[in-house]
């Protein structure tokens, strides 16, 4: 298997705190990957130095094989990544279907993008509400088109930031059923908190800690993985309880 | 009819512009055509930062920069030919330019919004005190004086392209302002409609995210600003042509100034507001030179200090009054306000229909 995306000795520092420390992550062509840890531990800042938006303090970020560390986010879009970011970033004086052309618009003409666009709300099922502005779309539902945006950029990678926050479990289960969908045609990273969610989804997963990888293992390794427990799994059982 | 009811706005323009072209000039008397041209020119000005600001969510407080520039190069240029053709064009290339080399630093330099207001503002002010202070004889390009603050008078009307003794009129100078003016405006509708100005649009919405989808941020806000740049540079050299003059006062911090507030209280994020409001504070400012210059007598006497009413008749005092009235009360500008008025109207009436269900 060749991998898509690779970091090595990724780093991050804000003033003398490493938010993400010598990180070395692989991920192969076609993989699903889960990053999970303790807010702070670096998750977001990673995902902002892979999409450009953070330069790294050292290191290399390798992407399909090119070298685009401190590239800027036009370019790695370009390149073939999308995000959905942590807190939803969409057009909220649009429409719900010119949020999606515009993301759809920039490799198509105008017909083949307005195609995609029409697949695209069937698949998150917003059809019925295309002409409504995304600022007033429910925050689960503003999700959803941010996910279609980056869909119809026509990425090979995906990275999802927090997917399913702030949704009922309803909406937690069909973007599991969405995202495993999606998966069959391009490599993806979710961020997530949520381990219900990620046992719907996962294989393998990343645990990050203190800006470092702290583990990285099938999802139920991961889950009896006592260092884990420790530092993470433990807190959340807690929080559940 | 199905026209109409897909783009209201532009059916109505169009009839506006063939009404203005066709209709008006036949049954106005000659100075309010003349009044009239400066009106058209004042708007197409409007539209160059309703463009840019209203929809690229550029703030460019020293629009007037690129008016002024189009002015000046029309002048001098026409002054040293004689022929328009080339200056019009050069009027209109070289403030893109400059919008071309002031933007790259401002844009690709990724400064904040503020310091890119305050940076144009500051680059206006520059112009000015530099044109002011080419008053002496010394300061000429070719044949054409600069002037300093008394400006360069005596510009020949604009003639027929290749044929420099076919000038134009008051009328003609009518026509090509009114009719450059609706150019504009179609043109900016049809921009706006293209891929580029929606991506426009959408950095004005959320520049990180139009980044994430693979948009160069940057060079789109460099194109609009170009672009607004050359259509007040335009709009500049009609203003020239209408009064055979420039001078620096189109430099001034009153001046941008008052494009700032016709795009304000006609609405940011529409274009025939900012059109509308530019006629109509440019009407008002007009009516007030006419009555500061009459014989008005009202006034009051406070504590023993005469306080004459043709004192507080200056243009600036009314225009900082109507920016401090829209800004509390009707922030959004006329346009917008209205089209929300009409919008929750018609949910009402909808709400009520559906028996009182509330909606959302």
């Amino acid at each position: 298997m060749t991998a898509i995306l690779e970091t090595r000795d990724l780093s991050k520092r804000f003033g003398g705190v490493a938010a993400v420390d010598e990180v070395n992550f692989s991920l192969n062509d076609g993989e699903l990957r889960c990053l999970i840890g303790p807010n702070g531990a670096g998750k977001s800042t990673f995902f902002k130095m892979l999409c450009g938006q953070l330069k790294p303090s050292e290191g290399q970020v390798l992407f399909r094989g090119n070298d685009i560390t401190g590239a800027e986010p036009h370019g790695i879009a370009r390149a073939g990544m999308g995000i959905k970011t942590q807190v939803p970033s969409v057009y909220d004086g649009l429409s719900l279907r010119e949020n999606i052309m515009l993301s759809a618009w920039r490799t198509r003409t105008k017909r083949d993008a307005l195609a995609i666009v029409e697949d695209l709300l069937m698949k998150i099922r917003l059809a019925d509400q295309a002409d409504r502005l995304v600022g007033h779309l429910a925050h689960g539902q503003r999700q959803w088109v941010e996910l279609a945006m980056v869909l119809a950029q026509d990425p090979v990678l995906v990275l999802l930031d927090e997917p399913t926050a702030g949704m009922t479990l309803d909406e937690v289960e069909s973007t599991a059923a969405l995202i495993r969908d999606i998966n069959q045609t391009y490599s993806i990273i979710v961020v997530e908190h949520d381990m219900q969610f990620i046992r719907m989804i996962a294989e393998t997963v990343t645990v990050f800690h203190q800006g470092k990888i702290l583990a990285e293992d099938q999802v139920d390794n991961i889950m009896r993985n006592p260092a884990v427990r420790d530092v993470y799994l433990g807190k959340q059982a807690d929080r559940g309880a | 009819m199905s026209a109409l009811k897909r783009h209201p706005s532009l059916v109505v323009m169009f009839a506006l512009a063939l009404i203005f072209v066709f209709i008006v000039p036949q049954v106005t008397e000659l100075y309010i055509i003349n009044d009239m041209t400066v009106f058209a020119v004042m708007a197409t000005l409007a539209l160059s930062l309703a463009l840019v600001w209203g929809f690229g969510g550029i703030l460019s407080l020293g629009q007037s920069v690129f008016f002024g520039i189009g002015g000046y190069v029309y002048a001098i240029t026409v002054l040293n030919t004689g022929e328009s053709t080339i200056p019009i064009l050069l009027g209109v290339v070289v403030p893109m330019a400059f919008a071309a080399v002031l933007g790259y630093f401002m844009f690709y330099g990724r400064i904040s919004d503020i310091y890119l207001a305050v940076i144009t503002l500051t680059v206006s002010l520059i112009f000015y005190h530099l044109i002011v202070s080419t008053s002496g004889g010394q300061w000429r390009i070719g044949k054409s004086p600069i002037g300093g603050y008394n400006g360069i008078p005596g510009l020949p009307p604009i003639n027929v392209p290749g044929d420099p003794s076919a000038r134009l009129g008051f009328e003609g100078k009518y026509y090509l302002s009114i009719i450059v003016l609706f150019l504009t405006y179609f043109g900016i509708r049809w921009l706006l409609a293209t891929r580029f100005g929606r991506v426009a649009v959408s950095i004005r919405e959320n520049e990180a995210r139009t980044e994430l989808i693979g948009y160069d941020a940057r060079a789109y806000k460099l194109a609009l600003y170009a672009i607004g740049a050359g259509v007040a540079g335009l709009a500049g050299v009609l203003y020239a042509n209408w009064g055979g003059f420039i001078s620096p006062v189109v430099f001034n911090i009153f001046f941008t100034a008052q494009i700032i507030v016709w795009v304000m209280v006609g609405g940011l994020g529409t274009l025939v507001g900012p059109m509308l409001a530019a006629v109509a504070i440019q009407y008002l400012v007009t009516q007030l030179g006419a009555a500061a210059t009459s014989e008005i007598k009202a006034g009051l006497t406070v504590f023993g200090m005469r306080l004459d009413l043709k004192d507080f008749l200056d243009s600036n005092i009314i225009l900082g009054v109507i920016f401090i009235v829209f800004t509390l009360f009707i922030p959004k500008g006329i346009v917008p306000f209205i089209r929300d008025w009409f919008s929750e109207r018609r949910t009402h009436g909808r709400r009520q229909a559906e028996s009182g269900s509330p909606a959302e």
